[in-house]
C-alpha cells in the first residue's frame, strides 16, 4: 500500500554528489520563481495547495488491478498542473515529494533535487503546457491531449532519471534506459487512464473549478512552448538513447561531461579533485565543499531576494 | 489499515529525542553527504559510518537494530543499480550475454555497485533515525529555521495535517468499492481495464471535488480567526549551546572521516 | 474603535462596549449565491449580551449561511452589526476577534499539525505578542478541559476531543460571542453529555445551530427557528417545544 506508485523515487546513495548538487540548483532556481509568481496570486493559494498536496498524496493511493497482480498507480504531477495552474503545480508535487522522503523514506534527501525534477517540475511543466494549447477546444479534445500529457510526464521523468542515474555512474545506459523507459511506458498508461477519468468526473461535476485555469491567470501562452519542448526533446531523445547509447555518451563526453576514467567516471570536478590542490585529499574535500557554497549561496541569495519583499 | 501507519514518531525521552530538530536535519544531512564522498570500496570507513548508526540507535534508546530492520525499503532500487557490475573496465568475473547486451561483470563494477548499495543503506537509516526521534511538525519548524520559503513550509503543514483525513477518505472509497465487486460463481468479475481504471479514476475526481470544497471550508475557518493572507507561527525551537556541541562534534568526526578516507 | 489588545481574564470589550448594545443586530438581512440560489431572506435578529439562543430549522434552511454572515465570511444586503460595529472591510479584523465561529467538521477548524499551533492560531493573527499568546492558549485548553494537549497531533484525538480542542481555538481569541454550528452532531452520548456541561459553563453569549432539541431545551432559553432563509419563530425554547403543529410544520421533532 504505502509502494512508490512508480520506481522513480531515487534512494540517497544512487546518484553522485555532482549529481545531485547540480539537479538542487536547477530545481532550487525553479521552484524559487514558482514560490514568488504563486504568492501573489491570492490569499487562498495557501491553504488550497495545502489540501490540494494531501489530495495528490491521498490520490496516489487509489490503484486499479491491471493484470498479473500488478496494479495501476497515479503519479498526479500532470494532474496537478492542469487542474491548479503550473507553478502551483510544481510546489504541491515538491510537497508531496519532500513529505515522502522526508517522512516515509521514500527517495532521499540529498538526491531530492533530482527527484523534485523528474516527478515534480518535468510532469507540471508537460502537463500543464500540452493542456493548454487546448484552451477553448472542445472537452474531448482536452481530455485526449490531458490523457497523453500524462503518459508523456511518466516517461520524461523515467528518461531523467535513466540519465541521472547513468551521469552518476551508478548504471550502464544501454540497459537502464530501454528497462526505464519500457516498464513506463505502461505504467504510463495507467496514469493516462486515471488522469482522463478524473478530469472527465470534474467535467462532470464541477467544470468551473476547471474553467480557472483557463486564461492567462494561471499560466500564458509561453507554457505552451516549454511543454512542446520538453515534449519534443522527450520523444527525440528516448528512442535515439535507447537506439544508440553510444552517440548519447559521445556527445557526454564531447561536451565534457564524461571522463572515460578507469574509475569514477562521469563526474563533472573529476574524481572530485581540485586542479590547484593536486590530487590529494585535501583537493577532494576542498572541491567538495566548493559545491556545497555554490548551492548555499544560491539558497541564500534566493532567500534574501525574498526577505526584500513585502511580507 | 489506519491512515497512522504514515506517524513514524517513537516516543521517548533520550537525547536524541530532545536535540534542537534543526541541529537533528543538519547533521542527517552532513552524514548522507558524508557517505556520498566515501571512496568506492572503502569498507572500514563504511563501517565505521555504520558504527555511528548503531551508536545513535542506542543513544535514541530504540534498541540496536531498530533502523536495520526498517532499511531493507531501498532494496528495490537496487535493481537500477545492478547494471554498475558491467559498467567499469576491470577483472572480468564473469559474462552473459541477453539479446543485444553483452555483460561483462568485473571486479570493480563490483566494488562499485556494492559500494552504491551499501551508501543508500547507510543513508536511509540516518533519514529513519531523524523521523523516529522527530515529530514531523518539530521537523516542519526546523525547515522553517533553515530558511525554507515560508509558503512552501505552510503547504506542508497542512499536507502533513490533511494526509491522514484525506488517506482515510481513500480508505473509505477503497473499501466501498471492494464491498461492491461481487463476483458471481462461475462469472468473470472485475469488469475490463478500461473500465476498472474508469472507477479509479472517479474516486481521484470524487477525492479531488470534496478536497477543494474542503479547502473552502478551511480558508473560511482560518479567515473567521484573523487570517488576512499571511500565515504566522511561532518560532519555538531555540538552538541551545548543547546544540551547536553536538553539530560541532558530528562535522568534526564527518571531518576526520573523510580526512582519513582521502588520504 | 477600541483598542484590539486585552487580557484573557478580563476581555475589555465587554466593557468598551456599552451595556445597552446588542452583541448582535441584523437589520433586513438578504443573501442570495452567485449560483443564484436564495439562501436569506430579509431576516431581522438581535441577539443581547449574555443570551444562550439555539437557532434550530431543517437543513438548507439558512443556519450556516447566517453563522457565515456574523463575521463576514459572507456579506449580504442589509445592516448586520457585531457589538455595535457595522460590517465594514475596516471593522472586520475586529468583528473577527468579536465572533468566534466554530465550524461544524472539527477536521476543517483545526488545519494545524498540533493542538497548540491551532489554539494559537486566533491570538497570533490578531497581533498578540508571543507571551499573551501562551497564557491564552494556556487558559482556553483549560476552559475546554483538554489541559496537556497543546503537543499532541490534531489526527490522534477523538471526535469529541477534536470538539473541545475547535472551541478553544476561538476560546483563545476572548470573543464576545460564540457561534456553534452542530456541535453535537457526531459525538456518542458520554461525548454529547460532556459537551452540554462544557456549553452550559462557558460564561459567554452563544447562538448554536442543532438539530438536538433535547439539548436545545435543557441548554437555551431562547429559541430561534428558520426555514427557507427566515425567521419563522424567536421566543422561549419551552414554550415553542410545545407548539408541535409548529415544530412539524418546520420539519422538526418534538424531544
Amino acid at each position: 500500500m504505502l509502494a512508490s506508485p512508480t520506481p522513480l523515487h531515487i534512494p540517497d546513495g544512487f546518484l553522485s554528489i555532482t549529481v545531485s548538487l547540480l539537479f538542487w540548483v536547477v530545481t532550487i532556481a525553479v521552484l524559487s520563481v514558482a514560490v514568488r509568481r504563486t504568492e501573489s496570486v491570492d490569499e487562498k493559494q495557501v491553504p488550497l495547495m495545502g489540501i490540494m498536496a494531501a489530495f495528490i498524496f491521498a490520490a496516489q493511493m487509489i490503484n486499479f488491478p491491471v493484470a498479473g497482480g500488478t496494479s495501476g498507480h497515479l503519479l498526479g504531477g500532470a494532474l496537478a498542473a492542469i487542474v491548479l495552474g503550473p507553478w502551483a503545480g510544481m510546489l504541491v508535487m515538491t510537497a508531496v515529494i519532500g513529505v515522502q522522503g522526508l517522512l516515509l523514506q521514500d527517495g532521499g534527501l540529498l538526491v531530492m533535487g533530482a527527484n523534485l525534477l523528474n516527478m515534480g517540475l518535468l510532469t507540471s511543466a508537460i502537463g500543464f503546457g500540452l493542456y493548454r494549447s487546448t484552451q477553448g477546444r472542445q472537452r474531448k479534445l482536452k481530455l485526449g491531449v490531458a490523457g497523453f500529457a500524462a503518459w508523456l510526464s511518466v516517461m520524461a521523468g523515467a528518461l531523467a532519471t535513466s540519465l541521472q542515474l547513468w551521469l552518476s555512474g551508478t548504471a550502464r545506459l544501454d540497459i537502464v534506459l530501454p528497462a526505464m523507459l519500457g516498464i513506463h511506458a505502461v505504467i504510463g498508461i495507467g496514469e493516462t487512464l486515471i488522469t482522463v477519468a478524473a478530469l472527465a468526473f470534474i467535467f462532470r461535476t464541477r467544470p468551473d473549478l476547471l474553467e480557472q485555469t483557463e486564461g492567462p491567470a494561471r499560466g500564458g501562452r509561453g507554457w505552451i512552448v516549454v511543454g512542446a519542448l520538453i515534449s519534443l526533446a522527450v520523444l527525440i531523445l528516448s528512442p535515439l538513447a535507447s537506439t544508440d547509447p553510444d552517440g548519447l555518451e559521445r556527445v557526454a563526453s564531447d561536451l565534457g561531461f564524461l571522463s572515460q576514467g578507469t574509475e569514477a567516471p562521469f563526474k563533472i570536478l573529476s574524481n572530485y579533485s581540485f586542479p590547484i590542490l593536486g590530487e590529494g585529499a585535501l583537493s577532494t574535500i576542498v572541491a567538495g565543499l566548493i559545491g556545497i557554497l555554490v548551492v548555499a549561496a544560491i539558497v541564500i541569495l534566493i532567500t534574501r531576494s525574498r526577505k526584500t519583499q513585502p511580507h | 489499515m489506519h491512515a497512522n501507519v504514515f506517524d513514524r514518531y517513537h516516543d521517548g525521552s533520550s537525547l536524541l529525542h530532545h536535540l534542537a530538530p534543526t541541529v537533528k536535519v543538519v547533521v542527517a544531512v552532513l552524514f548522507i553527504l558524508s557517505n556520498a564522498l566515501l571512496p568506492d570500496g572503502d569498507w572500514l570507513s563504511f563501517g565505521i559510518s555504520w558504527g555511528v548508526i548503531l551508536l545513535l540507535n542506542l543513544l535514541a534508546q530504540l534498541g540496536l537494530g531498530f533502523t536495520f530492520k526498517r532499511s531493507f525499503i531501498v532494496l528495490p532500487f537496487t535493481m537500477a543499480a545492478i547494471t554498475a557490475l558491467f559498467s567499469l573496465p576491470g577483472e572480468t568475473l564473469a559474462v552473459w550475454d541477453f539479446g543485444p547486451w553483452h555483460l561483462v561483470a568485473t571486479d570493480l563494477g563490483l566494488v562499485r555497485f556494492l559500494s552504491i548499495v551499501v551508501r543508500s543503506w547507510l543513508s536511509v537509516q540516518i533519514a529513519i533515525l531523524l523521523v523516529a526521534t522527530t515529530q514531523f511538525p518539530d521537523l516542519i519548524h526546523a525547515l522553517e529555521h533553515l530558511r525554507l520559503p515560508r509558503m512552501l513550509i505552510t503547504v506542508i503543514a497542512f499536507l502533513y495535517r490533511y494526509l491522514f483525513v484525506l488517506t482515510d477518505e481513500v480508505m473509505r472509497l477503497l473499501r466501498a468499492r471492494q464491498a461492491r465487486s461481487a463476483v458471481l460463481p462461475g462469472q468473470r468479475g472485475g469488469g475490463g481495464i478500461l473500465w476498472r481504471a474508469q472507477t479509479a479514476g472517479n474516486m481521484v475526481g470524487q477525492l479531488f471535488v470534496r478536497s477543494y470544497e474542503r479547502s473552502d471550508r478551511i480558508f473560511n475557518a482560518m479567515l473567521s480567526r484573523g487570517y488576512q493572507g499571511h500565515i504566522r507561527t511561532f518560532n519555538r525551537h531555540e538552538v541551545i549551546a548543547r546544540d551547536w556541541l553536538i553539530m560541532a562534534l558530528a562535522i568534526f568526526l564527518f571531518s576526520i572521516l573523510q580526512l582519513f578516507a582521502h588520504l | 474603535m477600541p483598542p484590539i489588545t486585552h487580557t484573557p481574564s478580563q476581555p475589555a470589550i465587554f466593557q468598551e462596549l456599552s451595556e445597552d448594545c446588542p452583541v448582535i443586530s441584523i437589520d433586513d438581512l438578504s443573501f442570495a449565491y452567485p449560483d443564484g440560489h436564495v439562501a436569506l431572506k430579509n431576516l431581522n435578529l438581535t441577539i443581547e449580551q449574555g443570551e444562550k439562543v439555539a437557532l434550530v430549522g431543517p437543513n438548507g434552511a439558512g443556519k450556516s449561511t447566517l453563522m457565515l454572515h456574523l463575521n463576514g465570511i459572507l456579506k449580504g444586503e442589509g445592516e448586520l452589526r457585531v457589538g455595535g460595529l457595522p460590517l465594514k472591510k475596516e471593522n472586520l479584523p475586529l468583528i473577527r476577534s468579536l465572533v468566534g465561529l466554530v465550524f461544524q467538521n472539527p477536521d476543517d477548524q483545526l488545519f494545524s499539525p498540533t493542538v497548540f499551533e491551532d489554539v494559537a492560531f486566533g491570538p497570533l493573527h490578531m497581533g498578540l505578542p508571543e507571551s499573551e499568546v501562551l497564557a491564552r492558549v494556556d487558559e482556553a485548553l483549560a476552559q475546554v478541559d483538554m489541559s496537556g494537549f497543546g503537543e499532541r497531533l490534531s489526527h490522534h484525538l477523538s471526535t469529541g476531543q477534536k470538539k473541545r480542542i475547535a472551541i478553544a481555538t476561538v476560546l483563545s481569541m476572548a470573543p464576545q460571542l460564540l457561534v456553534l454550528d452542530e456541535p453535537s452532531a457526531g459525538l456518542d452520548p458520554r461525548a454529547r453529555r460532556g459537551l452540554i456541561n462544557l456549553m452550559r459553563d462557558l460564561p459567554v453569549t452563544m447562538l448554536v445551530s442543532t438539530h438536538d432539541l433535547r439539548m436545545a431545551d435543557e441548554l437555551f432559553p431562547r429559541m430561534v427557528i428558520m426555514d427557507e432563509g427566515q425567521i419563522v419563530a424567536d421566543g422561549e425554547t419551552s414554550a415553542l417545544l410545545k407548539d408541535e403543529a409548529l415544530l412539524e410544520k418546520h420539519g422538526l421533532e418534538k424531544p
